[in-house]
């Protein structure tokens, strides 16, 4: 397993912009609830008629 | 004729919806990152994504569609957050996200701590972090978003960061880490969270 990555990096991040992003990225990567089942539909349905 | 333009008309509404299903993920992770709370930013996202799709034909294919349900969607939580005077409960929200975050560690830091700095910020603070730091959005991009000056944004975020800095020490390996909490006393950092048990200083005994 790799080692953490330094706090600061070559660059001057400090090491939660890591996280912040991966917060961000964990979301994103979520399945979709089922609560957007209604939008999702309705994404669909627009198209008709 | 009339065919013709409904037909052309059904591919951009196509191409349109396409591209704001791949943003509802980006929709639902700005919002959590505004407003704290998971149901709620769920609520926002779908909001915002009906707006956008009624808004539809004021997009420009070829732009930036996240950047643009993105300001949506932060114009629909301010309005929203004025309206309803709704309070970011940070307890309920960093406790719902613990369940699935705990675990996960990203430089040593958690992703819990991670969360709960970022709703110790102000609003205009977070957002801009959000956007730049966790969006990717460059400084011009977000500050058309927030609908504020380049500099305005860019002085946002530093102070965002310095602050980040400050309530997040960001020693990743796990000795400095341990030595972190070991030193934590009294600081606000991990209140919400984990500081349910750790005297500042020794207890003293009773009897």
């Amino acid at each position: 397993m790799p080692g953490p990555p330094p706090a600061i990096r070559k660059d001057g991040e400090p090491g939660w912009a890591a996280g912040l992003r991966k917060l961000y990225n964990s979301v994103v990567d979520e399945p979709l609830p089922d609560s957007f089942d209604d939008i999702l539909k309705k994404l669909d349905e627009s198209d008709e008629g | 004729m009339k065919a013709d333009r409904d037909t052309a008309e059904n591919k951009a509404d196509e191409a349109f919806r396409k591209e704001l299903l791949g943003t509802l993920p980006h929709l639902r992770a700005f919002a959590r990152g505004l407003s704290g709370r998971p149901d709620y930013a769920d609520d926002l996202a779908q909001e915002a994504a009906i707006k956008a799709w009624t808004a539809r034909e004021r997009y420009t294919p070829g732009t930036n569609m996240r950047a643009w349900t993105f300001a949506i969607l932060r114009n629909h939580y301010l309005s929203e957050l004025r309206r309803n005077r709704r309070q970011t409960d940070l307890d309920e929200g960093v406790a719902e996200r613990m369940l699935v975050m705990d675990a996960d560690q990203e430089g040593g830091i958690h992703l819990s701590d991670m969360d709960a700095a970022l709703q110790q910020l102000a609003p205009e603070r977070r957002e801009a972090v959000m956007l730049v730091g966790a969006g990717g959005f460059t400084y011009e991009e977000a500050a058309e978003i927030a609908d504020c000056a380049v500099g305005t944004m860019k002085s946002r975020v530093a102070r965002a960061r310095a602050e980040l800095n400050r309530l997040l020490d960001a020693e990743p390996d796990p000795q400095a880490l341990a030595k972190r909490n070991a030193t934590v006393r009294g600081r606000s950092r991990r209140a919400a969270v984990e500081a349910t048990d750790q005297p500042t200083r020794p207890r003293r005994r009773i009897g």
